[in-house]
């Protein structure tokens, strides 16, 4: 019997290396992806995984190393070259044309005609196919993209890349403004890509969603791959040390606090965009975890709350007085801030420095005789780059230039500068590392042992229950229960959040007091 | 070359750039034989800082409003109704100085209507600005009845004069006005809290109400200031021509919006300075100068600054892409 050769894979990229002047991103990493193979490429910010995908797509060339694909030597020259060699990236940020339809989308580049004249019934075939392919074919071809979900945008993106008959598929935290269900969906469709062999690579921060959907792994540590393997008997704990470079040992820091007296309370306040009017308090010295799926209402009651959306009825108490101004300044003076969950669109304003975008705020501190002091800003801001542990050159570096992780620490730092007693958080960890999250997660802590408040909205639900005091959850924009953190587990969170009732315990004591 | 060593080589080009560009163009001229002799001469560069005058002034104003992330396109109509104002009020038998201030404080009352639009309405500072480019160009003209005004010579002729009395000022008093204000306005930007919310605001203007700036009122202050800036300007051109002209400075506010540019402005906002617009102003003024020289005619004027337009944006581009 003869040898039947095994298939090469379909791609292989060794000794790969890249410098970018004295820093050395890549050295010498290799990677292997196989047929019909989900690899998860897992690594801090900063520790190359976007370097390394960027060779991979065109968009740098390597200083060493080569790659092929299908056992073909593969050295594109740009990124138009990658993906005329197969390889599809998609990422955080859609690369869709919002006003153009799917169909156009889906056929942007590629479109079928005669003489430049549009054949949009070969079009509508193709189109249908691509969506059958990633077994939605529910969503309508001649919808503009942009009235469409975050979730579906994805499909389509990925329907985009089949159609371009991909070999690799790189996925780039696909999941990280996606609701639950949509993350549910978007697993289906990466598990049924697996017969049309292709090769997925993976990367998300999310690492139980990786151990779910990942065949292999590649772990990259400043510039180094440390480690890879098969997922299965490979642990979560496993994971992070090989991320970390050492034992990880506590990834939600319990800091010991109590709660104290109310700070905040809404009285069936409802804005401009919520669908309900909601009614909560909030103590000092307490985590109040907002759960329920994107759109259910939960940014639109922070934003509320801080005066960004209109309000329309109800009122909003601090420290036992009602708020009367309603625009965002009047709120700051009393107290509350907001970490928006667009960290780049709103959060931050990348081409100011780190010390322009902490201080926003508040100058006052560096203002002497009506002129702002450039000199004591930035020693100050120097200080808090210092004592947060901020990865930034200096204090006047435009805040665009630093990783997601530390861009979301300047934000957050943002509120610590200007002291603010009720914080509220709208989705302060997502798309960040897992050290970053964590120390996010120790400063939270910190916040609530000095007796402030926080109002802390999340989608990831291990992270509500390992540091929330008490846990509310929204469903259609209601405010549907909310308890201590102990009294929930995930199971009941999800349900509450898409259900819109508790647990079935809670739901029968109900029935017997009625 | 290590990175940090070439982000301060970036940091170095921002500064400089505008005003390397502007040390070439005068090299240039200098170079050439046939002009040299006259356009190296102090008075030549007098004649050309005086003839910067109108422009600096309305370009010190659209600094503020372009790094704020806006634009206006009525700051040349609004500097012609200015100049017919100043010119109406001198006529009437006012004061200079009262003519002067309501020349002033026509050019605010235009700004402020501009930003009044912009923030009130929520349209687009490109849509309004246009609209009010109109408006003022039409309203200076019904005031001089559609012609010239003509006013009797005062003090305020005197602010534009290449040789001013007394003759210790050396430069007209025009200039120096020019040189107080840029002063000023680098303070403001730089050192003053209004100044760094104007950059927030043109940076990231959600970003900016975030952090509870009132981003209205920024705009509004910013157009209003601009306006009086222009208002300014129109009392200089009216100086200069000793007459009230509404058709005067038709497309001005094109290189007035150029030298913002060219000193390194940024049309998306959040960037410009006043140091680099005001050599942005002298870029194209020695140009026009040296090309009037040479006696090239007016369209090979137009082509070059077009070019230098699209120079000094690729150039800005390229540094970023550096850092």
């Amino acid at each position: 019997m003869r040898d039947v050769p095994a298939a090469p894979p379909v791609l292989r990229m060794a000794g790969v290396s890249k410098s970018f002047g004295a820093t050395r991103a890549l050295d010498d990493v290799s990677f292997e992806l196989g047929r019909g193979e989900v690899h998860a490429l897992i690594g801090e910010n900063g520790a190359g995984k976007s370097t390394l995908m960027k060779i991979l797509s065109g968009a740098l060339a390597p200083d060493a190393g080569r790659m092929e694909i299908d056992g073909r030597p593969y050295a594109p020259s740009g990124p138009g070259d990658g993906l005329r060699s197969g390889v599809s990236m998609i990422y955080q940020e859609l690369t869709l044309a919002p006003h153009l339809t799917v169909a156009e989308n889906i056929m942007l580049g590629r479109e079928v005609h005669a003489a430049g004249w549009l054949d949009r019934r070969a079009r509508a075939r193709k189109v249908r196919e691509a969506l059958e392919l990633v077994h939605h074919p529910e969503i309508a071809p001649d919808v503009p993209v942009g009235r469409l979900s975050v979730g579906a945008k994805q499909v389509v993106e990925i329907a985009r890349a089949l159609l371009n008959k991909s070999r690799i598929l790189v996925l780039d935290e696909p999941t990280s403004s996606l609701s639950q269900e949509d993350s549910q969906r978007l697993f289906e469709i990466i598990r049924g890509l697996k017969g049309q062999d292709v090769g997925v690579i993976y990367i998300s921060h999310f690492l139980e969603e990786v151990q779910r959907v990942a065949d292999r792994y590649t772990v990259l540590r400043d510039g180094r791959s440390v480690g890879s393997g098969a997922m299965e008997g490979t642990s979560f704990d496993d994971l992070i040390q090989l991320m970390v470079g050492r034992k990880f040992t506590q990834l939600f820091p319990r800091v010991e606090h109590t709660v104290g007296g109310p700070v905040l309370a809404t009285d069936r306040l409802k804005g401009a965009r919520m669908a309900a009017p909601v009614t909560l308090s909030l103590a000092s010295g307490e985590i109040l975890g907002i759960a329920g799926l994107i759109g259910s209402g939960r940014t639109e009651l922070l934003r509320t709350v801080f005066g960004l959306d209109e309000i329309e009825g109800g009122t909003v108490v601090v420290s036992g007085a009602e708020l009367a101004g309603r625009r965002p300044w009047t709120r700051i003076r009393r107290g509350l801030g907001l970490l928006s969950e667009d960290r780049q669109g709103e959060g931050l304003a990348l081409s100011l420095s780190v010390a322009d975008n902490m201080t926003l705020s508040d100058f006052a501190p560096y203002r002497r005789r009506g002129l702002l002091r450039p000199a004591l800003q930035n020693r100050a801001v120097g200080d808090w780059i210092g004592k947060l542990k901020i990865k930034a050159k200096s204090a006047v570096q435009p805040v665009g230039d630093l990783s997601g992780g530390n861009q979301q620490k300047v934000a957050l730092a943002r509120l610590l500068h200007q002291r603010a007693a009720v914080l509220l958080l709208d989705e302060p960890t997502r798309g960040i590392d897992v050290v970053s999250k964590s120390q996010i997660y120790e400063w939270i802590g910190g916040l609530a042992r000095e007796g402030k408040a926080v109002l802390f909205v999340s989608s990831y639900l291990p992270e509500l229950l390992g540091i929330s005091d008490r846990i509310a959850v929204f469903h259609r924009g209601a405010l549907v229960e909310s308890r201590p953190a102990a009294a929930w587990d995930a199971a009941g969170l999800m349900a509450a959040a898409t259900m819109g009732r508790a647990s079935p315990d809670s739901a029968k004591e109900q029935r017997n007091m009625a | 070359m290590s990175r940090h060593s070439r982000a301060r080589l970036g940091r170095a080009l921002n500064v400089f750039g505008p005003f390397i560009g502007l040390l070439l163009v005068i090299a240039i001229f200098a170079l050439i034989p046939e002009v040299q002799g006259r356009f190296l001469r102090a008075a030549n560069f007098k004649s050309v800082a005086t003839q910067s005058v109108i422009v600096a002034l309305g370009a010190l104003g659209m600094t503020l409003i372009i790094i704020s992330g806006g634009i206006d396109l009525s700051a040349a109509s609004n500097i012609a109704l200015a100049s017919v104002i100043t010119a109406y009020a001198v006529n009437a038998g006012a004061a200079p100085l009262v003519a002067v201030l309501l020349g002033v404080l026509t050019g605010g009352l235009v700004g402020l209507v501009n930003g009044g639009l912009v923030t009130r309405l929520r349209l687009v500072p490109f849509i309004v600005t246009m609209g009010m480019m109109g408006i003022a160009r039409g309203a200076g003209k019904w005031i001089a009845g559609n012609q010239k005004i003509d006013a009797p010579m005062t003090w305020v002729n005197e602010l534009m004069a290449k040789s001013p009395r007394p003759s210790w000022l050396l430069l007209a008093p025009g200039i120096w006005i020019v040189i107080l204000f840029a002063v000023a306005l680098a303070v403001l930007l730089k050192y003053t809290v209004f100044g760094r919310h104007i950059f927030a605001v043109g940076s990231n203007e959600a970003t900016a109400r975030l952090c509870g700036i009132r981003t209205d009122r920024v705009k509004v202050l910013v157009y209003a200031i601009s306006g009086l800036f222009c208002g300014l300007s129109g009392v200089m051109e009216f100086s200069r021509l000793t007459v009230g002209d509404p058709t005067v400075a038709v497309g001005l506010e094109l290189d007035i919006i150029a030298a913002v540019v060219i000193g390194g402005g940024s049309l998306s906002g959040g960037e410009g300075s006043i140091l680099g617009t005001m050599i942005g102003v002298l870029i194209m003024s020695f140009l026009r100068n040296g090309c009037t020289m040479m006696g090239w005619p007016n369209y090979i004027q137009e082509i070059i600054i077009g070019v230098i337009i699209v120079v000094a944006v690729v150039l800005d581009r390229l540094r970023h892409r550096k850092e």
